[in-house]
Formats: C-alpha cells, structure tokens, sequence
C-alpha cells in the first residue's frame, strides 16, 4: 500500500527561518560581509571556486557565507548556480610558463633559473597559535625588493633539453568535458585532469598519500611549485580574435617522478600534473601524484592493484557533490522503502518461527 | 566619425576593460563625461566559459574549470558597434565596456585614451608591480659555507 506523506510545510519553512537566525548568529556580534569572506578567508574561497569548478570570488564568498562555512555546501551552491549560466565559449588554454608568480620553488633544483620564491607562505612557521590575531591590530606592511621583468621558465623545461624527462606531445586535441558528457572509461588523461582538478581536497590528499606510502609506488619530487595569475584569452567570434577577458589565479605543481625505462623508451624522468584554481598547494600536489599514479598503462608500468592506479575508482569517488547527494540522501523519508523491508523481516521471521515450532513438534511427537 | 585603429590595438582595450575593477571603470566612466546614445544588439548577458588548461604545462589541452563572463554589444547613433567582454557578473560594466569599446573607434578615441584606459592600465601595472616586489623580497639567496680544505 502507497501513503502519500504531506504535511512538512511549515516545519521545513521554520526549519529554514530558523536556520537564517542560526546564520546570523549572535546579533551583537556584526554581521560578516561578503567582501570580508574573500579578503579573509581567501584560501577557503580558492577551495570553493577550485571544486565548484567556477572562478568567481565574490560568488563563492557568497556560498560560504550562504553555508555557513560548511565548504562542501558552499560547493554544492557553486555548483547548482554554475549550471545556469550559459557558455560563451572555452578559453585558449592558459600559458602558466608566462605566470605573474607570487610563489614559485622547487624541490630538486636550487639554483633553478628564476630562483626559488617563498611567497605568502605557511611554511616555515611554527604552527603556533597566534594570540595577536585575537586583537585587532594593524599588519606590517610586506617588504620589497626590486624584480625581474623576465618570465619564469618551466623547471622541466631544463629537464627536456637533456631528454632527460618526457616530452608532453604537443596537441591542440578538444578535451572531453565531463560537464557535457557523462565520464566513460577509460577516461583518457584529460578527462581524468578535470575530474581531479574538482575532485574534493580531502579525498584526493588521501589517495596522493597512499602512493607515497607505497600503494602504487611513485617516489615524486615537486620538481615546481607556482602560484600566481595568468590572464586568460578567448576568441571573440564577433571580432576574429581574441581577448583577454580576464585573469585567473592558478597552482601549478609538477612532479618528476622515477621510470626504470621501457623496450622502447630509454630510463627516464615522468611526470605529474597538478592544476588548479586559486591558491591551492595541497591540492595540486595530491593532484600531480594521483595523476601519475593513474598513468601507469601508457607508461607500461605494473599496476599493483593500488586504490590510487584505478581510474574507475579514483574518478567515481572524488566529487564530493555526487559523494554527499548519494551520502546524504538516505537521512531523507525512506517511509515506504523501509515499511516494505518491515514487512519482509516480520514475514521471514513468522516462517522461522513456525519452522522452528514444526521442528520442536516433531522432534516431541519422536 | 570612425577612426583608424588596429585589431591589436582593440585586443589591447578589451582586454584592459575586462579586468578592470567594476568601482574604478565606473568612476572613470562618469568622470570623463561621455554617455552616447546606443542601442543594444545584445543586451549585457551574464555567462561562463570554460578555461583550459594544458597538461604538463605545455602539453595537451584540458578543461580545468570555468569562469563567469558578462558580454554585450551594442551601437552607436552612427552604426558604430562596440563590444564589451568583460571577467565577473557586471552587467554595468560590460555596458560601459562596450561604449568604451564603440567610442574607441570615433574621434572621441583620444580623450577616451587618456581619461579611461591610462589610468586603468597605470594602476593595473603599479598592482602588478606591487606584487611582483613583494614576491621578489621572498627569493631565497643562498649562500655557500666554504669548508674545502684546499
């Protein structure tokens, strides 16, 4: 029997009022604006805009605010309003070799062309709590140096004059785009990319862990780390050519990893590649070891069995949108689900009984 | 009157209106006095292209992630059309782009030059600069101990 359940209206209504008053939190206390989230919060903006897969600041200070700082809701916000836009067009793809960089180092060249530069960095502190940022105060200002006008080269770049590394073919292939196709397997790297590049943080700096402990082997070295904005160019139909239309920050990690060589390829670097929106270290690191770890085949490498070389893993369960919507949905009414499995326990365990009352008559009459 | 311009020198101005910051376009805009009349073909519409990106750097392309983008395109009383393509969710500023945009390619080019674009470009590059000196302050000079015993 189907019972159609009404009746939540105005429970869910006072359940949302109630939940802008919980928002707002205690009224004393001034109210967080918008442009506060992404002057302040930055980095949990960068994560917003890296996994809701849409540069925009002041949308996604807007979702966190929006969330409460729950950052996979503010994604999920991110995500619903990104599917209303309309697209205009893709980009050029961005040259990150001409990036204005705030921060630049790398793990296996010290005297690399360019130099190593720290940037607006955590490293290096001492992780201790800072009782002067519980008082308002004024900052020091940033010192200066003078600067080079020179772009900074790609590391690699060093790497491949030798032939020493390996080349990415060059390619102006269109890329499959998971937002328009739902994801086959195998993937193809550039799918896997963009699915990585959105993945969530948490997930991906698990499975990057798991092949530096040895699930998948791949020792890594950060061959480079960038951080820094790129303008992105577009061509305009109306006019024949393209445009700047904007800049984005990105980081950029590439890893160079050990490759004993194969019947064909001589012993040789590779690599990993880890791209994202914003200012997001962690993220592009995991990034780059979880995308050589998922390139074992063409690399004609051993797959070990590891969580981090299977793609159909990896890939299905790094969204948290799809992980959290299929997570979360069975807290909502399984009224009718539930009744039925009701039902069928009650019925299996009258036909125990009877069976066990059966067998304890027979067993008495013997 | 139309003017002659070259398509790099119409890259350069797009390009400069699409990053610049709402606030200042607009205070600009009012300072310098212009307001055409126009009619739009395409009124100012908010939407998002997908950025790419390439693998290794150099190598293949990707789809990295979107970005929001507001275009219009409107003319002037002359037939003169102008385009505004513009980074964010303004559609007053891609408006203003677009007369800018329009006006750029009239006689009015010059006085547009000094009041709209240098200012933008003077303090696109001085923000540029600022950060890039902050950055270069954090390169690490190494230095070498000398323990050799020749």
């Amino acid at each position: 029997m189907y019972v159609a359940v009404k009746g939540g209206e105005r429970a869910i209504e006072n359940a949302h009022t109630w939940l802008a008053e919980e928002r707002r939190g205690d009224k004393e206390v001034s109210e967080l604006s918008i442009a506060q989230i992404r002057e302040q919060l930055s980095l949990a903006v960068n994560r917003v805009m890296a996994e809701g897969s849409l540069f925009d600041p002041d949308l996604a200070a807007l979702a966190i605010k929006q969330a409460r700082g729950d950052l996979i809701e503010a994604i999920f916000l991110i995500r619903a309003y990104r599917t209303t836009l309309p697209r205009f067009g893709c980009s050029q793809p961005v040259e990150t070799g001409e990036m204005s960089c705030d921060r630049r180092i790398s793990a296996t060249f010290k005297d690399a062309p360019g130099g190593q530069v720290l940037g607006p960095t955590f490293d290096y502190t001492h992780r201790l709590l800072d009782f002067k940022l519980a008082a308002e105060g004024d900052v020091a200002e940033a010192p200066v140096a003078e600067t080079r006008t020179q772009a900074t080269p790609h590391i690699t770049g060093f790497l491949q004059g030798e032939g020493i590394i390996e080349q990415e073919p060059a390619s102006n292939a269109v890329p499959g785009d998971l937002t328009r196709e739902p994801m086959s397997f195998p993937a193809g790297r550039a799918v896997r990319l963009q699915s990585l590049t959105r993945g969530d943080e948490g997930f991906l700096l698990g499975m990057a862990y798991s092949t530096q402990r040895g699930y998948a082997r791949n020792h890594a070295f950060v061959g480079e780390l960038r951080i820094g904005t790129v303008p992105v160019e577009m061509e305009i139909p109306e006019l024949g050519f393209a445009i700047e239309i904007g800049e984005v920050e990105l980081t950029e990690c590439e890893t160079v990893n050990q490759f004993k060589g194969s019947k064909t390829v001589p012993p040789q670097f590779t690599r990993g590649y880890g791209l994202v929106f914003g200012q997001s270290e962690r993220k592009s690191i995991a990034m780059a070891l979880v995308d050589r770890a998922l390139r074992w085949e063409e690399l004609g490498e051993d797959n070990s069995g590891a969580p981090a070389q299977d793609e159909e893993f990896v890939l299905s369960h790094a969204d948290n949108i799809q992980a959290t919507g299929f997570l979360e949905h069975i807290k909502l009414p399984h009224y009718v689900d539930f009744q039925s499995e009701l039902e069928l326990v009650r019925k299996l365990r009258r036909e125990a009984a009877e069976l066990a009352e059966t067998l304890a008559a027979k067993e008495a009459a013997e | 009157m139309k003017t002659t311009f070259s398509a790099e020198d119409r890259k350069g101005w797009m390009s400069l209106l699409a990053s610049a910051s709402e606030v200042r376009l607009t205070e600009l805009w009012r300072d310098c006095g212009a307001d055409p009349d126009c009619v739009f073909l395409r009124a100012p519409e908010v939407g998002g292209i997908m950025v790419r990106g390439r693998m290794g750097g150099s190598g293949a392309p990707f789809n990295l992630g979107e970005m929001t983008v507001t275009r219009c395109a409107l003319s002037l009383e002359d037939g003169t059309v102008g385009h505004g393509c513009v980074q964010g969710r303004s559609k007053a500023k891609a408006e203003i782009a677009a007369k800018v945009d329009a006006l750029m390619q009239t006689d009015a080019a010059a006085s547009l030059r000094v009041a709209v674009l240098a200012p933008l470009a003077a303090e696109r590059q001085a923000q540029k600069d600022a950060r890039a000196a902050k950055a270069a302050a954090t390169k690490v000079e190494f230095f070498t101990m000398v323990r050799g015993e020749d």
